[in-house]
């Protein structure tokens, strides 16, 4: 096959859909358009069999039922409603939620509105490999606890959290056990059951469905109940309320029924995938670092620094490969990446990373194009930064004093 | 972010990369900013007994808009006196290069860099010449 540029590694950010989701999604615009509310006629029938169909593929992807499936706009409003509503329903019982500080914004910005409204909450540490400990979460538990938020696996280094083991200490204090599973569902073993979740969040457009369409996954037995944070019509037994958007949820559905009819064959072959393009830049090009734990990791997600090289200026050199760095200028705010700080990254290493991530779509042939090019990418810019020719000179980076600005 | 056409120009042939030997008494040596911020510049600059810059060279870690910051004032500051160096003003080189907002602290750090090499060579010459 040939090589078509540019490449996309950023399958963090999203995924392309896949062409039999989207084939499933089409009539669904023109001819099935009815509102899976209208309870008076064929067209509504329809899409609610449709609707219906989808929530019990999306539930059977993380081993629940479809009943208990919530149809949200996407994760991030998963999230919102999954730890806002759980901390207001339990408001009488404590104020206290559990998170940790290398957790998705979505999640980390709504426990600060929270705190605003006089919640309190603890930020756990991560250990050096990107993990959260389930010890870490016990000792952070008091009789006030009511919600633990805890992701399945870092959006930015890829790491799985010990999901199974952290649900069991929760269970044990009786809190709400809520989990981001957005970068981790369909890509390794996640079953709500097992782990005891509560709550979970999930996106279609980080596996292959289409972008504006999420769930919140509810428990039922025993019953996990949530304060909705939409009013309307009573859509979703009460707890989010809006018309259902029906091709969307039909291309979730397809989406988590694919990935869990391939996740296993796909992991190995991703991981086949991550490990070539990791061999091939680490045998070539010396100083580079991988951020974060390499046996427990999303089997596409590859985070590596090349030190002496600023990340920003990598990306412009990968111009036609579309990857992401933890470099602060590549963010709004100028701060460089707070999961790289959370997990002990020095700073100036933390401006060096790039964040690979392989999906369904890669193959061989970009792989080893990348490699090429980050490897030439990287002499380049060695030769023209003047760290790297400290660093040549024997000159310890740390005994100088630098003019912060 | 898209860049600007002569950010890219720079970016991809840096004008003047290299080093000069820092304790030639004719060179004076800026180092600015910090690896924790994420830009370090170091200029380099050949002066002439008559205050004259007959040559410079940069090196960058940092973003591509501080490489080209830091490559277009290597361009700029040779053949000017010290004087005119010294007057060169952060915002001609975010105009120059069209530099967004979110990266004027570039040309900021390329001024400094100038003034910085300068004020090195300045002392080392004020040092030579009380020696002698």
């Amino acid at each position: 096959m040939k090589l078509e540029l540019p490449i996309y590694m950023d399958n963090h950010a999203t995924t392309q859909t896949d062409p039999r989701v989207l084939e499933a999604m089409l009539p669904y615009f023109t001819q099935v358009y009815g509102n899976a509310a209208s309870r008076s006629h064929s067209f509504g029938w329809t899409a609610e069999k449709a609707v219906e169909d989808a929530r019990d593929k999306v539930g059977a992807l993380i081993g629940a039922s479809g009943k208990e499936i919530v149809w949200t706009s996407g994760a991030t409003e998963s999230d919102n409603l999954a730890i806002k509503g759980a901390a207001e329903f339990l408001k009488d019982r404590g104020n206290h939620i559990i998170t940790a500080q290398t957790e998705h914004k979505a999640v980390l910005d709504t426990c600060k509105r929270l705190e605003k409204d006089g919640f309190d909450v603890t930020y756990l540490p991560v250990a050096k490999d990107g993990r959260v400990t389930a010890e870490s979460v016990r000792a952070a538990m008091t009789d006030k606890t009511t919600v633990v938020s805890i992701m399945l696996a870092n959006n930015e280094i890829g790491t799985v959290n010990p999901i199974n083991e952290i649900g069991a200490v929760v269970k044990e204090k009786g809190a709400v056990f809520h989990v981001d599973a957005v970068q981790g569902a369909g890509k390794v073993p996640f079953d709500v059951n097992e782990a005891r979740v509560d709550l979970a969040s999930l996106s279609a457009h980080k596996m292959y469905g289409p972008k504006g369409i999420g769930a919140l996954y509810v428990r039922r037995k025993p019953r996990v109940r949530i304060t909705a944070q939409i009013d309307g019509g009573g859509h979703e037994r009460g707890m989010r309320s809006g018309t259902l958007n029906v091709p969307a949820i039909v291309g979730f559905g397809k989406a988590a029924e694919i990935a869990r009819a391939e996740m296993a064959s796909e992991a190995v072959r991703l991981l086949k995938l991550r490990e070539r393009l990791r061999e091939g830049i680490q045998s070539q090009v010396a100083h580079t670092f991988v951020n974060g734990s390499m046996e427990h990791r999303l089997p596409g997600n590859l985070n590596i620094s090349f030190a002496y090289v600023e990340g920003e200026a990598m990306l412009m050199g990968l111009k036609d490969v579309a990857v992401s760095s933890g470099s602060a200028c590549t963010s709004a705010s100028l701060e460089p990446s707070y999961v790289l700080r959370a997990i002990g990254v020095d700073e100036e290493l933390a401006h060096t990373s790039i964040r690979f991530g392989l999906g369904r779509f890669n193959t061989e042939e970009e792989v080893d194009y990348v490699i090429k090019l980050v490897v030439d990418k990287v002499k380049k810019l060695r030769e023209l930064s003047p760290l790297y020719e400290m660093a040549q000179q024997g000159i310890d980076l740390k005994s100088i004093t630098w003019a912060a600005h | 972010m898209a860049y600007s056409e002569k950010v890219i120009e720079h970016y991809e042939n840096p004008r003047n990369v290299g080093s000069f030997d820092k304790d030639d008494p004719s060179v004076g040596t800026g180092l600015v900013g910090a690896p924790a911020c994420g830009d370090v510049m170091k200029l380099q600059l050949k002066i002439t007994d008559e205050g004259i810059i007959e040559d410079a060279k940069f090196k960058t870690f940092g973003c591509g808009s501080a490489i080209a910051s830091s490559s277009l004032a290597t361009e700029w500051v040779k053949g000017m006196s010290i004087d005119q160096a010294m007057a060169i003003k952060n915002t001609q080189i975010v105009e120059e290069l069209n530099l967004p907002p979110v990266k004027i602290h570039c040309s900021v750090l390329a001024e400094d860099a100038i003034k910085s090499a300068i004020a090195d060579y300045k002392a080392k010459r004020a040092k030579t010449n009380g020696n002698s």
